[in-house]
């Protein structure tokens, strides 16, 4: 939401609009730079009349196109899938393309220092991007045949790209890119290109091989765990096991009698050991005695968390959205249904266990980590480490696994605070345990929903508040306004659905002591598990088919009807089934793909849930790179799919109970469903796809186990109790 | 004290604790890092190696256990048959996604396929269960597997 405003904005005239500039690169070449919208630009746009650029196209003599980005990669294919559009309009190979991380020191490119908060998420890169690079990649084109055309003394017209080249049509007479780029950079920027039809496209669209691949088979690619800068040590952290405590004393006299243990560095609320590696960094963790002082949380149970989400849902809460006239409608309808509904806190448990290395001296400070959001990193480590933001030098690292928990910078901070008591530099790598407990959680959801049903079972009045954490109060606060944000009310409101009366209201309310952060699929993760069980149950009290019921209310939104109709046709939907057995359905449409899955379960005698099969039907608009489409579904499938079966944080004497993958438990090789896609073909701009499969399983699986044993689930996640067949 | 290791057919000699993790010996001491720390536990994968050929949790294995065997890492298993052709399956099935687990992936998937040409679905199972991908690449990696395997003849 935020993003597509973002998004819109950067539309129109090239130059008016100045989000493009060219001129030499440095060492010849030509050089463009360019503005690509991000999460929080909106916010600080208003006092941002410079130009800010944040990636960079560069043609160097030497030949190949050189693509710097702020856009990460953390598996969604983002490095394949973004060089595409650039490849597309400057007529190059996708080989040609080389793409660099985007530097926190821009000063290399001459630059400003890039500005803003910088971020990958909320499924943004390619929405953002897909207008503006291709522009970008025309853009130079032109340029380049202007050039060609001025040393051939020919029309620019007569004059084509192909591969790299221009060629000079009538004669064939050719010239590479790297040729022309210094006499391009002269070119003045044309104010208007013209961008390929669809029909036109070469690359777009196309299963084109990711980009990333070759070094991640091999060992060589570079996460920010293996940052190895000179005589680099390694530490490890215990940080209070309760939020908010301190530490009251240590003990470390065992600690430093390890061997390869060079030094034990005690903050507030954490003590780190530091060491030659991490076996002795951890063994000396192992033998520091540390007595906290706990803090206000200290007695801090999910119960409470819970009951004070209950007290605040029975107010009154900020209105999301409001069509008609729910009280009158609800006043006359022929029958009224209720429901409470519940989500716990989710941790990231991304492969990469948090890390960051960091080397703070008196007059700047070095970073070597993986980060969603550059900026955000470079921010907060300056001011831990007190020195001006332009002495802080981030080198962004290959993400293994993000999920919104890259979003964050708790990490470099901490790093940070380590690094400042020691000499040189140091890797602060936590534990897989330190990772789980000290994650910031997806929030923990409560929502309350009333509808109002006709005499033929039709939806007259649809009544929904939900109480919960705002992550982007914190996260970008000028983007919480009047009680609501974007990002919480996704896929709560805008319902593919036509409801002729319609109410949503938000109840903004912190935990204490648990903190909150993104999680794939965000909003929707929580909004399109509740709509969709909620609509399902609206199915079974009007006694019609799920499918046949939200196809009848599908009216407004043809694309999402589409979606549904191939999902359950490649489903087999309404094929018979064996006991114990059965298939639900969810409809969404949220960060601007719409998507239908049917989910099929088996429910095992003891309760047991297995995912058979999930069948996926998508329009996400253009697509660039089926293959990454599909990838992204399969994966943000198994993400929703392990939150659905396994995933909960609970909390008691303020403590997260879980700590590793014996008790935040994940999808495995043997539970892993088949996951079939199905892409509908559409030339709408591009959706985001990183996320939205991981919204539309849950309420596919939990409707499905609603079929295969009549107990609707309406707290994440599934209850195995609940479901054991009677005797 | 002291330990000599043969990795990759060459010898190192490395000076710490001999309980030691063989895992930060690897990221640690030795800078190879294409081993990945993941859990600690042995719950993962994401650290496996091949111990005289048997994939083997890294993180589990203290050095001075190791002895006179062979570790194989991910950097060198393209040097072996099942090796090979796991990481051309990976490549042509478009497997990774972050990529950090893979390195766990590709090692555990070899030594199946090294000690068994063709890997029945439940033998996929059995062998890769210990492999978490929070990428969710199971199934690709399912298919890579079976495609390395056709290439061993005789059909999977």
């Amino acid at each position: 939401m935020i993003f597509d405003r973002i998004a819109s904005r950067s539309a129109g005239d090239i130059s008016r609009r100045g989000f493009l500039q060219a001129g030499a690169a440095a060492g010849g070449g030509l050089m463009l730079s360019l503005r690509l919208p991000f999460a929080g630009d909106e916010a600080e746009a208003a006092g941002a009349e410079a130009f800010a650029p944040n990636a960079f196209i560069r043609i160097p003599a030497s030949g190949p196109v050189v693509l710097t980005m702020p856009y990460v990669e953390m598996g969604q294919g983002t490095y394949t899938s973004i060089p595409m559009l650039i490849a597309e309009e400057l007529e190059v190979d996708l080989k040609q393309v080389r793409l660099e991380h985007a530097p926190s020191n821009a000063k290399l490119y001459g630059n400003p220092l890039l500005g803003g908060i910088q971020a990958t998420g909320n499924s943004n890169a390619m929405r953002g991007a897909w207008l503006p690079l291709r522009q970008a990649g025309a853009v130079a084109r032109t340029m380049l045949v202007a050039a060609a055309a001025k040393r051939w003394n020919v029309e620019p017209a007569s004059c084509h790209a192909e591969r790299g080249d221009v060629i000079h049509s009538p004669t064939k007479r050719r010239l590479a890119y790297g040729k022309l780029a210094a006499d391009a950079a002269h070119v003045s920027v044309p104010d208007k290109v013209a961008l390929k039809r669809p029909e036109e496209f070469r690359l777009i669209g196309t299963p084109a091989k990711r980009l990333d691949a070759p070094a991640k088979v091999n060992g060589t690619a570079v996460y920010g765990i293996d940052a190895r800068p000179q005589g680099v040590k390694v530490a490890t952290l215990a940080q209070s096991p309760v939020f908010g405590g301190r530490v009251k004393s240590v003990d470390d006299r065992a600690a430093k009698a390890i061997k390869g243990v060079r030094q034990i560095v005690r903050l507030d609320d954490a003590v780190a050991v530091v060491a030659d590696h991490m076996g002795a960094a951890k063994k000396g963790l192992e033998a520091l005695v540390i007595e906290w002082d706990e803090g206000p949380h200290a007695k801090l149970t999910t119960d409470q968390i819970v009951g004070e989400l209950e007290q605040v849902i029975l107010q009154t809460g900020a209105v999301a959205q409001n069509i008609g006239d729910v009280p009158g409608a609800l006043a006359s309808a022929a029958t009224k249904i209720e429901a409470t509904y519940q989500v716990p806190f989710l941790a990231h448990a991304t492969m990469e266990p948090m890390n960051c290395t960091v080397d703070v001296r008196q007059d700047g400070c070095e970073i070597w980590v993986g980060s969603q959001a550059m900026g955000r990193v470079q921010e907060f480590a300056a001011k831990a480490a007190g020195v001006p933001v332009d002495k802080v030098v981030v080198h962004n690292h290959l993400i293994g696994g993000g999920f919104g928990r890259r979003l964050e910078a708790d990490g470099v901070v901490r790093a940070v605070e380590i690094g400042k008591q020691v000499k040189g530099p140091v890797k602060v790598v936590w534990t897989r345990e330190e990772d789980v407990q000290h994650d910031m959680y997806r929030p923990y959801w409560l929502d309350r929903f009333t509808a109002g049903l006709d005499a033929n079972g039709m939806p007259v009045a649809w009544n929904h508040r939900f109480a919960g954490s705002s992550v982007i109060a914190r996260w970008v606060p000028p983007f919480f306004n009047k009680g609501l944000d974007p990002d919480s009310i996704e896929g709560a409101v805008d319902l593919v659905y036509g409801f002729p009366n319609l109410h949503v209201e938000y109840v903004r309310k912190e935990p204490p002591g648990i903190p909150t952060a993104f999680w794939r699929s965000v909003g929707p993760s929580h909004n399109v598990f509740v709509v969709e069980s909620f609509v399902d149950e609206l199915a079974v009290a009007a006694k019609q088919d799920p499918v046949a019921y939200r196809r009848a209310l599908l009216d407004k939104s043809p694309r999402a009807r589409v979606a549904l109709d191939l999902a359950a046709e490649k489903a087999g939907w309404g094929q018979p089934l064996p006991a114990r057995v059965g298939r639900g359905v969810s409809v969404q449409f949220v960060f601007g793909s719409y998507m239908a899955q049917v989910a099929e379960v088996e429910v095992a005698k003891d309760g047991t849930v297995s995912i058979r099969r999930v069948v996926c039907a998508v329009d996400c608009g253009t697509v660039v790179n089926p293959n990454t489409v599909r990838a992204q579904v399969q994966s943000a499938v198994m993400f929703g799919a392990t939150a659905a079966l396994y995933g909960e944080i609970t909390v008691k004497d303020g403590r997260v109970e879980q700590s590793n993958f014996d008790t935040y438990q994940v999808i495995r090789m043997n539970e892993a469903p088949a996951v079939d896609v199905h892409i509908v073909q559409s030339s709408e701009p591009p959706g985001g796809m990183g996320e939205c499969g991981t919204s539309a399983i849950v309420p596919a699986i939990a409707n499905a186990i609603f079929a295969a044993t009549g107990t609707r689930l309406r707290k994440m996640p599934v209850d195995s109790a609940l479901l054991k067949q009677p005797a | 004290m002291a330990f000599t290791i043969k990795i990759n057919g060459k010898t190192h000699t490395v000076d710490v604790d001999g309980d030691t993790p063989l895992l930060w010996v690897l990221r640690d001491v030795l800078a190879m890092t294409g081993t990945k720390f993941g859990c600690g536990k042995g719950l993962c994968g994401a650290c496996t190696v091949h111990i005289d050929g048997a994939a083997t949790r890294s993180c589990q294995t203290s050095v001075d256990s190791v002895g006179a065997s062979a570790v194989t890492t991910i950097e060198a298993i393209g040097a072996t048959p099942a090796g090979a052709k796991i990481q051309k399956a990976w490549l042509d099935h478009e497997v990774v996604q972050c990529g950090y687990c893979q390195s766990g992936q590709i090692m555990s998937a070899s030594a199946l396929l090294a000690s068994n040409p063709h890997p029945t679905d439940s033998d996929i199972d059995d062998a890769m269960s210990g492999n978490i991908c929070r990428c969710g690449t199971y199934i690709r990696i399912r298919a890579a597997i079976k495609h390395a395997a056709q290439s061993n003849g005789k059909g999977a």
